[in-house]
């Protein structure tokens, strides 16, 4: 399955899914509780020593905010001018911390893993009506539903370029939106026929 | 539930996910994150599938991202996404959902300027007003700075409350027990 994971086989790759998500919600909570530079700096620290643990190359874990260096930029700019250069550094510290340790939650955990350690967690709610096994049946009807969206947002696009308005939104917009709640209407229906019950 | 509506979650989930495959639409100069299509995802959840359907659909998106697939535009995902700056419109995405259901479901209507309005409550004002105040909390910044990077988006968003009233407008004549 395509994920964000990096194989490894370091402590933080063999620690439960559960105990990770807590251990991170933890830490999140610390951060902002104890304002501090100080305390955000050590957190920085920590979690570069916890990426080398999990044996993750420097080059990935930039990587992992290169997409927000410019919202960085901004909002040291805007702190430097509205309350001095301390602030400004704190705020960003804490924001690539708080971004670098769940990404490296996601890094060193399977989707899968997470997927059945979310439906453990579930299950516990089935008294009040959830049914883990139709969330399950959910999760793999929508992954599977994301190329086939893709496939016939591309057909519709060629048969609209025949006319020349594969630049008109609605042109392509519209038949794909028919297309697909048909298909989900057909599917639903089939998934019926052959007793599906749970 | 019924199976159609379970098929429906995964189908709007799916949507809002293959929105993100749509190149972001960057503009003045990079300074700010760009413009996606994936929160029409969340307007036509709404509008096509109801408030209960279409907010599940999202709160199924929301987990996936979360779980550690790159389903947010440009190859984005994990849980890091919601401690950034961006992360209380996420986690708006389900409720605007709900409400642009409940809305259009509610106070049902032929009119399209009337669509379009409950669309743009749902999926403009409760969206910015659950995502403005996160990220004036984690960046520190006030509201009122907060709201003034925001007005930015509003031009792309008005856009995308248009094409998600065309194609509401359109899916209800084609399947009139919608």
């Amino acid at each position: 399955m395509l994920d964000l994971y990096t194989p490894g086989t370091s402590p933080l790759h063999r620690m439960r899914p559960g105990p990770k998500l807590f251990t991170l919600m933890g830490g999140a909570t610390l951060l902002f509780l104890y304002e501090s530079l100080a305390l955000t700096i050590a957190a920085l620290a920590l979690t570069f020593l916890l990426y080398r643990l999990a044996g993750i190359p420097p080059r990935k874990m930039l990587a992992q905010i290169r997409p927000l260096l410019w919202i960085f930029a901004l909002f040291f700019a805007l702190q430097y001018w509205l309350s001095g250069p301390m602030l400004a550094a704190y705020v960003v510290l804490r924001l690539a911390t708080l971004v670098l340790l769940a990404s490296l939650v996601t890094l060193t955990t399977r989707s899968s893993d997470m997927i059945d350690a979310m439906t453990r967690a579930l299950s516990l709610l089935k008294p009040l009506g959830v049914n883990p096994g139709k969330i399950s049946l959910a999760i793999s009807l929508a992954l599977r539903f994301i190329p086939v969206l893709a496939q016939i947002t591309a057909e519709v696009r060629e048969a609209q370029k025949a006319r020349g308005l594969e630049r008109s939104v609605i042109a392509v917009a519209m038949p794909v939106a028919i297309r697909t709640l048909k298909m989900a209407d057909d599917i639903s229906d089939s998934i019926d026929a052959r007793g599906y019950r749970s | 539930m019924d199976t159609r509506s379970l098929v429906y979650i995964a189908l709007f989930a799916a949507l809002t996910a293959a929105l993100g495959l749509m190149p972001p639409l960057s503009f003045a100069g990079l300074a700010l994150p760009p413009i996606t299509a994936q929160s029409l995802g969340v307007m036509l959840a709404g509008t096509v599938a109801g408030a209960r359907r279409g907010g599940l659909a999202l709160l199924l998106f929301i987990a996936l991202v979360a779980v550690g697939l790159p389903l947010l535009a440009g190859g984005r995902g994990g849980i890091g996404v919601f401690f950034g700056a961006s992360g209380g419109f996420l986690l708006a995405w389900p409720l605007s959902a709900a409400a642009i259901g409940f809305l259009t479901r509610r106070f049902r209507t032929t009119n399209a300027l009337s669509t379009g309005l409950q669309i743009a409550l749902g999926g403009i004002v409760l969206m910015y007003a659950i995502g403005i105040p996160w990220m004036a909390f984690v960046g520190k910044l006030g509201l009122m700075k907060s709201l003034t990077i925001m007005v930015a988006y509003v031009p792309g968003d008005l856009v995308k409350v248009v094409v998600a009233t065309i194609i509401a407008r359109g899916l209800r004549r084609a399947f009139p027990t919608l």
